[in-house]
């Protein structure tokens, strides 16, 4: 018999530069999520590198990846991953427990982060007790509180009506402008990624089909790249 | 992670499951629980032995006599004379001097004598033995009706139990019940006793004859007069212990006041060969009781005495022994009790092994936005930790409780056996500590599985997991 092996991702090569909102596209099962897993440190490539501000993450022990997803990563994702016994303030304060901030300093790191989103009305509330928008804007609010290089999004919209898809994108996008973060969004909505995407990228069976901007500037510094 | 975030993240995990904790702590204060039963009883009985034997008197105690009472040896060193500083007198002079030792509290003569006594004018013939007023504590006395002596030199008199039977009349046939003590002491407390006695009286001017042979009495006849003499004692107590139990100063079967005993002079056995020797009219013993303060310096003191030259007794390895039993019992009682323990850290694994399948989304969670895998291990380590103490402090609780009332249960059943009541459950400090602790680490061992498989969990799938 013998194992199958499947290639989620294989023979991809990119390069996401710093200040960049690129968009991944593709339908379920390309491999748009597994290279986002990739980028985030959450997953090692079987071979090939996946080189973030120098350095390779292939070549990263599992403890420096932790370090690297706590300090230069941001993560939200399609369904919000709040932990449910946790009020929101405890939520967006997870990060900086790890990160082992003063107890004093957290909160309002917390407390401002939330402000930032919004949702200062909703502190002391858990996860359960809000909105799809609301559970989202606070995932972001943690994603936000240890001020990364890099913000990951998987379908953050994917289970958000329209309109308050489009509040979590319009954030998206002023944290990318305002805060000069690097923003990868994985999406199968080809819409919302041409209305805020400068770069779209597109992946069909873990292979690389198109790449091409989606608007008239770009920065020319490098900052994430991933070659399989 | 800090560990004041630890703790609290733990507790707030322990919180969502409650149910499920609580029935893994009452586990492991189960097993706590009976760890410390098994172990108090083993401190409790050990105590209650100890004070038993430092009662008695026997292990604090040094039985000094001087080398001529030794046997065979005696007989040479009367023939070849004295020999300075190997057979030295044990007189009133040796006596102060062992009294002034380190760590001596007493030193007394054992004065005891045959001798007849006089009750409702008819003659009794029996053994009396003086008493210091520390003997008042010896549990010898524990179950005395009325009183022990006011003083030192009142003429009163302790009875034995079957002394008093004899007294009386009432002594019971072979195999017969035993009368009860304070039936006896009715009719016979406050009532006069005369004792007789024989009298040394050193006559004056005469030197007393150093050496010699074996035949002392033609010295002694020389030397001093022995005059009968009759003394009148208040019956103050009757004691009802017996005259045959290991007790070396108290087998006899009246007691006097110590100093009242010296003071009437009785002609003992010792004084016929002792006096032939003695320089001055100080007296002479044949034996000297010495107590030390703590069992523990009896070996020292027992050096110094002999270094002095004389012959001393103790029961020290009898009590090196015993205490090796109890170690053994501890061990034994120890491992016991750690069964029902090592039972419930199994309890323990397997909560932890289901709150990983139940959590496996936020160890994800918290692996994506930072976590590493020490922080994840640590975090399992301090739940499993918690549940240990608080198991711990639970299960020191209930063990303490349930020795109270085995304890107290054990006295009611004595009670009606009448025996007196025993306080054979001890809970130390150092076993609460080691309690608490043990369920500690034996926590945390099991934990070390679980925390270890939640920290190698693999965070892309633990986040697919719904």
């Amino acid at each position: 018999m013998g194992e199958t092996v499947i290639r989620a991702v294989d023979g991809v090569s990119l390069q996401i530069n710093a200040g960049e909102f690129v968009a991944l596209l593709g339908s379920s099962g390309s491999g748009k999520s597994s290279m986002l897993n990739l980028i985030a440190g959450l997953d090692r490539p079987t071979s090939g590198s996946v080189i973030v501000q120098n350095q390779d993450l292939a070549k990263l022990s599992r403890e420096e990846l932790a370090k690297y997803r706590l300090h230069v990563v941001g993560m939200v994702f399609q369904s919000f991953n709040l932990i449910p016994s946790m009020t929101l303030i405890e939520n967006v304060e997870l990060p900086l427990r790890f990160a082992e901030v003063d107890r004093g300093r957290r909160e309002s790191m917390a407390r401002g982060a939330l402000e930032r989103v919004g949702l200062q009305a909703r502190l002391n509330h858990r996860p359960s007790e809000l909105s799809g928008g609301e559970q989202q804007r606070a995932a972001l609010a943690r994603a936000l509180i240890n001020r990364p290089k890099l913000l990951l999004a998987d379908e953050p919209t994917g289970n958000l009506d329209s309109h308050t898809g489009t509040e979590i994108m319009e954030m998206l996008r002023e944290f990318n402008q305002t805060l000069g973060m690097t923003v990868v969004m994985v999406t199968h909505e080809r819409a919302l990624a041409e209305r805020y995407a400068r770069r779209m990228i597109f992946l069909a069976d873990g292979k690389l089909v198109d790449n091409r901007p989606n608007s008239p500037f770009q920065s020319n510094q490098p900052a994430a790249e991933a070659r399989r | 992670m800090k560990l004041p975030d630890l703790t609290e993240l733990a507790l707030r995990n322990l919180r969502e499951s409650f149910l499920r904790n609580s029935l893994t702590t009452i586990g492991i204060s189960v097993g706590v629980a009976s760890l410390v039963a098994m172990l108090s009883l083993g401190t409790g009985l050990q105590q209650l032995f100890t004070r038993r034997l430092a009662k008695s008197g026997l292990f604090d105690t040094i039985y000094v006599s001087s080398r001529r009472e030794m046997r065979g040896m005696g007989r040479q060193e009367e023939r070849n004379g004295p020999i300075p500083g190997q057979s030295r007198i044990l007189d009133e002079v040796a006596r102060v001097q062992i009294q002034h030792l380190p760590n001596v509290s007493e030193a007394y003569p054992d004065i005891r004598f045959a001798t007849e006594l006089r009750f409702d004018d008819k003659p009794h013939l029996t053994t009396v033995s003086a008493l210091p007023q520390s003997a008042k504590s010896n549990d010898a006395f524990e179950n005395m009706q009325g009183s022990f002596f006011s003083s030192e030199t009142a003429p009163e008199a302790v009875l034995q139990k079957s002394f008093a039977e004899e007294l009386l009349g009432k002594t019971p046939p072979l195999g017969a019940p035993e009368p009860n003590v304070s039936e006896l002491a009715q009719p016979l407390l406050g009532k006069e006793l005369v004792i007789r006695y024989a009298q040394r009286e050193v006559t004056p001017g005469e030197t007393p004859a150093t050496g010699g042979t074996a035949g002392g009495d033609d010295f002694a006849a020389a030397s001093y007069s022995v005059v009968s003499r009759e003394q009148k004692l208040k019956i103050v107590g009757i004691s009802d212990l017996d005259p045959e139990s290991m007790r070396g100063p108290t087998r006899a079967k009246v007691f006097l006041p110590l100093k009242l005993a010296e003071s009437l002079h009785v002609m003992q056995p010792t004084d016929l060969r002792e006096i032939s020797r003695a320089a001055s009219d100080q007296p002479a013993y044949s034996s000297i009781s010495v107590r030390v303060k703590n069992p523990s310096q009896i070996q020292g003191v027992e050096d110094a005495i002999k270094k002095m030259g004389f012959t001393t007794f103790s029961i020290l390895d009898a009590s090196r022994s015993l205490q090796q039993v109890f170690k053994v019992l501890y061990a034994f009682l120890g491992i016991f009790g750690s069964l029902a323990l090592a039972v419930a850290s199994i309890g323990i694994v397997n909560t932890l092994v289901m709150a990983i399948l139940e959590r496996r989304r936020e160890i994800g969670i918290m692996k994506a936005i930072g976590a590493s895998d020490a922080d994840v291990r640590k975090l399992f380590f301090a739940e499993a930790g918690a549940m240990g103490i608080f198991g711990g402090v639970i299960g020191v609780i209930l063990g303490w409780a349930i020795g109270q009332v085995i304890n107290f249960g054990t006295n009611i059943y004595l009670k009606s056996q009448s025996i007196p009541p025993e306080h054979f459950w001890a809970v130390p400090w150092w076993l609460v500590a080691f309690a608490i602790g043990f369920a500690f680490v034996v926590s945390l061992i099991s934990g070390l599985y679980p925390a270890g498989r939640a920290a190698r969990l693999d965070p892309v799938q633990a986040l697919r997991y719904e």
